[in-house]
């Protein structure tokens, strides 16, 4: 069968989601950031929740999100995302609240605003995308830099005993009484993608039948600011950042 | 038994050029292409069309997605 008769619409399976906007990602090749905001737009798509999402861009790679997403949005200061999803849900019960950040505006930036809001037990989710690097202002270390990763501030490796080991602030706020679903996923693969998706879509219906705030963190790569090409990005994470951030329900 | 025969189409332009849809397609069909798009990046494109069975992994690991997926199913 040639190729041309293949290519009909009656045939096809896979279409990028109309959610997402015609502008281009100002992304690096090979970044995830462009696989997870379409997981997101895919999984708003499929609920049928477009117009009663309100998503909230970090500062980071990230900031641009509300171009890309074609959802109402707005953008916070930095680290101050689940405070100002805090404050929409609130007025909007009923309306489907996220946050977007990276590890800097989560973990470090934003570390009082998202443990607050997660010991309050917020009605929101939050997408956190861990990439273990201020990926946006020139690979600078983040809480999140694994032990021994050379950084553009760290450029003999971190060091433990001087810079303070790496945190995983995913288990930290599992442990907050608040805190009803927090997972951790990556989209590298087709398989991890698939999970990722269907974890995006348990935390959006959570949040529809009100059960607390739900966080799902993606470890992804960041090949600019790891100075590697995007395939070997993807084996150095799934070599050294998974041991450490284990995939999986927490 | 019935066969999936399948075929991508790739917006050339937005592509990147990244390759995680390469090393991904587990039936060898994609490949770079040797020319550039616009922004001066190798494109993916069908290297081996005959191969691909539409299975869509390379459409959802593209972090652009840029890849648009077709199947039939041949008896």
């Amino acid at each position: 069968m040639e190729v041309k008769e293949i290519i009909r619409p009656e045939n096809l399976v896979y279409r990028r989601t109309p959610l997402m906007t015609d502008a281009n990602l100002s992304y690096c090749p090979g970044c995830g950031h462009g696989t997870v905001h379409r997981l997101i737009m895919e999984v708003v798509e499929e609920m049928g929740i477009q117009e009663d999402t309100i998503g909230i861009a970090p500062v980071g790679c990230s900031v641009l999100a509300y171009d890309f997403m074609n959802i109402d949005c707005t953008q916070a200061a930095h680290g101050r995302a689940p405070a100002v999803a805090t404050g929409i849900k609130r007025l909007w019960p009923d309306k489907y609240v996220f946050t977007y950040q990276g590890d800097g505006d989560l973990a470090a930036i934003g570390t009082a605003e998202t443990i607050h809001a997660c010991n309050r037990g917020e009605n929101i989710t939050i997408f956190f995308v861990n990439n273990g690097i201020y990926g946006m202002t020139g690979g600078q270390m983040a809480p999140t830099t694994l032990e021994g990763m050379k950084s553009s501030t760290s450029p003999y490796g971190r060091n433990n005993a001087t810079m303070g080991p790496p945190y995983k602030i995913t288990e930290m706020v599992a442990q907050l009484e608040g805190v009803h679903y927090v997972t951790r996923q990556a989209v590298h693969k087709p398989g991890p993608v698939r999970k990722a998706k269907k974890a995006i879509r348990k935390a959006l219906e959570l949040q529809k039948e009100n059960k607390g705030l739900s966080l799902i963190e993606f470890v992804s790569n960041c090949n600019s600011g790891w100075k590697m090409t995007p395939n070997d990005s993807n084996t150095w994470m799934e070599e050294n950042m998974f041991p450490f951030y284990p995939m999986g329900d927490i | 038994m019935a066969k999936a025969k399948g075929a991508i189409v790739v917006d050339v332009e937005r592509c990147k050029g990244c390759q995680v849809c390469m090393v991904n397609c587990p039936t060898d069909t994609i490949g770079m292409a040797t020319e550039v798009n616009g922004k001066g990046y190798h494109y993916a494109y069908m290297k081996n069309p005959e191969n691909c069975t539409g299975c869509t992994n390379c459409a959802i690991v593209c972090p652009d997605g840029v890849i648009t997926v077709y199947r039939v199913k041949q008896n």
